[in-house]
């Protein structure tokens, strides 16, 4: 579904990824994981079109996209909830669930709020309340229900679990898992080691904008160099 | 003390004024609130549209009313089209940028009219120019109520579009957090060009309001921009309620001090709120921002 091949990818020039290639299949659960600022979000940003890589391809289902401006690349189905959550907080909750559907038919809408409120249910009761004023769990639950909205084939989460406490971090993953079987693949993009290979089928761990170490979560789970990428930084 | 019906006449007609700079003032503080920069050609926009009022009227013999139905959507293709294809693309999106290229623009738009028109001044004649409406004991110039009652049904039909369109929603998004909107699937550099668009029509109904009391030179827009400015300042950068009441407010002082301090002075008063707005309450009497 997703190919990433040798991207190369930073800010005015100066690279920050470097060589990053990974793949994602339909329906799996990928964690790319990764200390603070190795490149998480700058490789989402790359794949949503936020920034133009240097170098490299992105497939997304068969078609080339690293060209492509971001409202293209969300019509085919590639979200990212990004990190902060950048919600509309002076929006109420609909309104930004709303917005989220902006790039499909409007006719889908009510059907795609309704599957969003089925599976937060906080959300539906707060709907008419302003998104600032949700709490930091909710404020990510609504993040996830905007890109929901999209109708998204692929969903890029970065980092939905900061800033939550360990319990809400552990009912936001089960919710996770839950999305995933409905059909649709996720690149969980976390620091959370330990919980993200909880759930995730396979990961990647960056180190300094290149992957690192590669695998199924079993595997990384048990490799003594998982923890040496992270306390080399 | 001055006769309770002069006071009252004059804080009437500066009601009257003060919608119509409200509506000029209501695209300089939208664009702002959107896009975060001051449009420094809007004064040379509302120039252009009087001037294409001036043009419906002498040589096609369109009544400036009846044009507005022409004039809004033009403009709003013109606005549309120099920020998606020439401020947009020259400013790279730098914000400094953005304001060098609107006052370039500023220039050559008044430099262009200059050329055409060269500097005189010019009116229209309307038959309806010097009617009146009788209001109890005031006497009101009727297309200066038309203007005030059109400025206020513009200033609703947008708070309309923005509150509760689709596109209204998307402006309102990319004003707040430009990259969820983005993510979103939001065209952002389409929302920008028709904030811009919809801030060219507001101008163009200015004029057509405008025009029927008002005369026309090449350089009428520089007489605008400051009390737009003020009112935007006044009403807080970005509010479309903030610049209604801001730009009655400045119509009234504009009004009053024009009745004490004589004519030539009335533009003092405003010019003294905008500084003392500044340096107390630089947010705005509405804005509630820090
Ligand atoms: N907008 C930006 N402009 C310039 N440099 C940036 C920008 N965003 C991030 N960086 C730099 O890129 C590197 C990687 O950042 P980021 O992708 O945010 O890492 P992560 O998400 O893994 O924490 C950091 O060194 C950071 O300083
Ligand atoms: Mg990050």
């Amino acid at each position: 579904m997703l190919e990433v091949e040798a991207l190369t990818a930073g800010y005015g020039g100066i690279p920050v990824l470097r060589d990053v290639s990974l793949t994602i299949d339909s329906g799996e659960i990928v964690a790319v994981l990764g200390a603070n600022g190795v490149g998480k979000t700058t490789l989402n940003r790359a794949l949503s079109g936020l920034i133009r890589p240097d170098g490299g391809a992105i497939r997304f289902e068969g078609t080339r996209i690293e060209r492509l401006a971001p409202p293209e690349i969300v019509r085919m189905g590639l979200i990212h909830v990004p990190e902060g959550r950048k919600i509309f907080p002076t929006m109420s909750v609909r309104e930004n669930l709303e917005l989220g559907g902006y790039a499909r038919a409007r006719t889908r809408r009510a059907a795609n709020l309704d599957r969003v409120f089925a599976l937060f249910p906080r959300l539906g009761e707060r709907r008419r309340q302003l998104a600032g004023t949700l709490s930091g769990g909710e404020q990510q639950m609504l993040a996830i229900g905007r890109g929901l909205m999209a109708e998204p084939r692929l969903l890029i989460l970065d980092e939905p679990s900061l800033g939550l406490s360990p319990r809400l971090v552990e009912d936001l993953f089960a919710l996770v898992v839950r999305i995933a079987a409905e059909g649709l693949a996720i690149m969980l993009v976390e620091q959370n080691v330990v919980q993200s290979l909880e759930i995730a089928g396979r990961a990647y761990v960056l180190e300094n904008g290149r992957v690192a170490l590669a695998g199924p979560a079993a595997a990384l789970r048990a490799d003594p160099a998982l923890e040496r990428a992270y306390l080399g930084m | 003390m001055l006769k309770a019906e002069i006071l009252l006449a004059a804080l009437a007609n500066g009601l009257l004024t003060g919608a119509v700079y409200a509506l000029i003032a209501l695209g300089l503080t939208l664009v702002y609130g959107v896009l975060h920069i001051i449009n420094f050609a809007h004064g040379a926009t509302l120039t252009a549209a009087m001037f294409a009022v001036y043009v419906a009227h002498q040589t096609f013999g369109i009544d400036p009313y009846l044009a507005i139905p022409l004039l809004a959507p033009l403009f709003f293709g013109l606005g549309y089209s120099l920020q998606r294809w020439v401020i947009g693309p020259a400013s790279h999106g730098d914000d400094g940028n953005i304001l060098l290229v609107t006052l370039g623009l500023s220039i050559v738009i008044e430099n262009a009219l200059l050329a055409v028109f060269r500097s005189d001044t010019r009116s229209i004649e309307v038959p309806y120019g010097f009617e009146v409406v009788e209001l109890g004991p005031l006497i009101l110039s009727l297309p200066k109520v038309i203007a005030f009652a059109g400025a206020f049904a513009v200033a609703g039909l947008l708070w309309l579009v923005i509150a509760r369109s689709d596109i209204g929603k998307a402006i309102r998004a990319v004003a707040k957090e430009k990259t969820g909107a983005a993510l979103c699937g939001i065209p952002v550099g389409h929302v920008y060009a028709v904030t811009f668009g919809i801030g060219a029509a507001c101008l163009a109904v200015a004029a057509c309001l405008l025009m029927p009391t008002f005369l026309v030179n090449p350089r009428i827009g520089n007489a605008f921009v400051l009390v737009a400015f003020t009112i935007v300042v006044l009403g807080g950068m970005g509010s479309i309620g903030g610049a209604l009441a801001g730009g009655l407010i400045i119509g009234v002082v504009e009004s009053l001090s024009g009745l004490y301090l004589g004519e030539s002075l009335g533009q003092i008063g405003i010019f003294l709120i905008f500084l003392v707005v500044l340096l107390f309450r630089p947010t705005g009497l509405f804005g509630a921002r820090a």
